[in-house]
């Protein structure tokens, strides 16, 4: 009984030791940002590999996840005769949900792990103390700019993710199933209103992309320097990112769609 | 490993394909590709009642769309709703004795304010906050299904 006392006293003190310390590490990034804007070929150097290199997984599943809802939405929607109906239904979903909401899993999984292995690396390799020693802050050269990569990048990811998914749910739509070219893109274009569904739609993916960039440099930054310890630190990043993503996207969705 | 100078080149692809990608959903999915210029001017319609419209309902002559509804409120003394158009100016020729009636779009569509061009025998023109006075409301299924049921109940 006692044992878990201590145990629930233990987890809890070091949770929120470790709210306070990313907190803190999230701080000093962000004031890192004045140093890294004079020097772009920083800032470009990550963008490429943590955002060019995420196009091609996030356009492919764009496509597919725009031709699969207009393959369901069709058969759906054509019990009750409103095929024409469609566009909406695609565009609606993509641009509110799905296109911020993968785009930012995906991020996760395909650059956010990558950034927690390569700091966790760094550390364990005492790269960051070099740095330190020579008097470079490890920080503001090496947090900040992959930060505002990060946080950069993901909005143009889920904007092309949307608008890859209308592209393919038309293919699907109107090239496959017949739907009626014009109907598909007026009744879109009646319901979707650029403020209350695009720009929203982009609020949420760069709150997600703060959060995924945040989660994955500090468990980077974090991380016990060992092989285990890295690996450990790569898996909590992929997992507390979906996790975050999903429940602030309901808070998100509750805040600009419900009436809450 | 890509040297620097083609590493700023697909970057600045990357960035641009995402800010295509918004412009193209702007364009193409929203409905800002069907904004007009902005000038415009506004009429006011009283109905008895305003059933299922909506603020950006749209309003037709003849089919076609010349504006949007902008506001609607309860009157306090009639207990009638006060439905305020925005009209494009390019639209300027409108009777001043023209009818507004909201008609549903198909049987379970959205309502919109259809504009019926009145005689305009006094030769002057709809202007700014002109109010239309002949005006028939909207059509309220279950009242229509309920007065049917009534007289067949009725007749029998």
């Amino acid at each position: 009984m006692f044992e878990f006392l201590e145990n629930l006293g233990k987890t809890t003190r070091s949770s929120f030791a470790k709210l306070g310390r990313s907190t803190f590490f999230l701080g000093h990034t962000l004031m890192g940002i004045g140093d890294v804007l004079p020097r772009p070929s920083l800032l470009t150097k990550q963008l490429y590999s943590v955002g060019v290199l995420s196009f091609l997984i996030i356009t492919i599943s764009g496509l597919f996840v725009g031709m699969v809802l207009g393959l369901q939405g069709f058969y759906t929607l054509s019990d009750f005769g409103a095929e024409e109906s469609l566009g909406v239904m695609v565009a609606a979903s993509l641009v509110r949900e799905l296109g911020p909401v993968v785009s930012a899993l995906l991020f996760a999984g395909r650059a956010g792990s990558a950034l927690t292995a390569e700091i966790g690396l760094m550390k364990a390799t005492e790269q960051l103390s070099g740095m330190e020693m020579m008097a470079v802050d490890p920080i503001k050269r090496i947090i900040t700019p992959r930060f505002l990569a990060g946080f950069i990048s993901t909005p143009l990811l889920a904007t092309l993710f949307s608008a890859i998914g209308v592209v393919g749910g038309h293919m699907v739509g109107v090239g496959l199933l017949g739907v009626d070219d014009g109907a598909f893109w007026a009744q879109m274009q009646s319901s979707i209103d650029f403020q209350e569904d695009i720009i929203n739609g982009v609020i949420k993916s760069i709150v997600f992309g703060f959060v995924v960039s945040w989660i994955a440099l500090f468990e980077g930054y974090d991380t016990i320097p060992t092989a285990e310890g890295v690996s450990r630190a790569t898996t909590r990043t992929v997992v507390n990112s979906a996790f975050s993503v999903l429940g602030l996207d309901f808070i998100l969705t509750a805040l600009m769609f419900g009436d809450i | 490993m890509h040297n620097s100078k083609t590493q700023d080149t697909f970057v600045g692809l990357f960035v641009a394909s995402g800010i295509a990608a918004l412009f193209y959903m702007a364009m193409q999915v929203s409905n800002l590709g069907s904004y007009t210029s902005g000038d415009s001017y506004t009429i006011i319609a009283q109905f008895q009642n305003s059933g299922g419209l909506k603020v950006k309902s749209p309003v037709s002559v003849a089919g076609v769309r010349i504006g949007r509804v902008s506001s609607i409120r309860l009157d306090k003394e009639s207990h009638e709703s006060i439905v305020e158009m925005q009209i494009d100016s390019q639209y300027n020729n409108l009777p001043d004795d023209s009818g507004a009636s909201i008609y549903t779009a198909g049987l379970l569509g959205e309502q919109y304010i259809s504009i019926d061009p009145g005689p305009g025998i006094s030769g002057e023109f709809l202007k700014d906050n002109s109010k239309i006075d002949n005006v028939s409301s909207a059509i309220i299924l279950e009242e229509m299904i309920g007065k049917f049921l009534m007289n067949k109940a009725e007749g029998k």
